[in-house]
């Protein structure tokens, strides 16, 4: 049987598994890490599958890992799952009428998906480009995290400086946000809250009182020639 | 670990219901600018946080420790844009081997 696939499709499905397989390997880094901060496999893998929105796993179990308490974490990774709310905004008007494809598209509303979607300009390569991307990423997304989830049982944490891996994740997930200003005014302020007030604090709280400085969002675009 | 798992549950509720409502609940309403420009600042906000709580804080006190130079190492690694798998592993092995001296 031999499968042909149309010329347009073609670069869109190229480009959602090259970032599929590139997010796969970030998975990868969340299981051996999670796993490093004290949960179970079980645990990384069904936060990968049902929670589904890295960063916000990446922090809750950062903050479990050093000591912060699960309500700290939860208050962390929601606000960062909170984004997700504003792609579906973007995204939903691209979708039809019937509710249970909603319900089942939503779960997949992410970073990448949106990206995806949104570089697209007619409505068939729209829907290709979202469901090929939540696909292909949802699949190696959860496979990744098994392998590093059963992988990084066998590592003592400390000893080979795991916790510094989050960090290093952290940054090259920060990168594409410093690409504004209010992006790296944001990053910035959020970045000394969480420093400064960690003696006042307990563990996890300087993290979510960071997240303040997402009222530099008030601020005009236009005044962006201030530097 | 009956603790992580309420941590699970409740984060997986949570990011399904913020997927949901922007998708399904808000439909194809618009949220007013500034708020929706406020909530894209979420992620700058909170990385730069836990990168910098991360490395410089140790429970409730400023540290400057090992983890200092595998931030340095992962920033210039990932500023030269090298895989993040290789920022990860650079900075983590950075970090463990001035550990072990």
């Amino acid at each position: 049987m031999k499968f042909r696939i149309e010329p347009d499709v073609r670069p869109v499905v190229t480009s959602a598994l090259a970032l599929s397989g590139a997010v796969g390997v970030f998975a990868l880094a969340f299981g051996v890490l999670a796993v490093g901060a004290g949960a179970s496999v079980w645990q990384t893998c069904a936060l990968s599958f049902f929670a589904f929105t890295g960063a916000s796993q990446m922090s809750a179990m950062s903050i479990v890992s050093t000591g912060g308490t699960v309500s700290a974490a939860l208050g962390s990774g929601l606000l960062l799952a909170a984004r997700n709310g504003v792609y579906g905004l973007a995204l939903s008007p691209y979708f039809g009428e019937s509710l249970g494809k909603r319900l089942l598209a939503a779960h997949f509303v992410i970073d990448e998906t949106t990206a995806m979607m949104t570089a697209q300009t007619n409505p068939r390569l729209q829907k290709i480009a979202f469901w090929t991307t939540a696909i292909a990423l949802f699949s190696l997304w959860n496979l990744g995290t098994l392998i590093g989830a059963v992988l990084g049982g066998a590592i003592d944490p400390h000893t080979y400086g795991l916790d510094v891996g989050f960090t290093a994740a952290y940054i090259t997930m920060l990168v594409p946000h410093l690409r504004t200003s209010n992006g790296r005014i944001a990053a910035a302020v959020g970045a000394t809250l969480s420093v400064v007030l960690a003696p006042f604090l307990p563990v996890g709280l300087p993290i979510l009182a960071s997240g303040l400085a997402i009222f530099i969002g008030v601020r005009p675009q236009r005044a962006k020639a201030s530097a | 670990m009956n603790m992580s798992w309420t941590l699970v549950i409740w984060l997986s509720i949570g990011a399904y219901a913020f997927k949901m409502l922007g998708f399904v609940v808000v439909g194809s309403r618009k949220l007013p600018n500034v708020l929706a420009q406020c909530l894209m600042l979420i992620p700058a906000a909170l990385l730069g946080a836990m990168v910098f709580n991360g490395t410089f804080t140790d429970a409730q006190s400023i540290a400057v420790d090992e983890r200092t130079i595998g931030l340095l190492v992962a920033i210039i690694a990932a500023w030269r844009k090298l895989p993040l798998i290789v920022v990860v592993v650079l900075a983590a092995a950075t970090t463990a081997l001035l550990r072990a001296i």
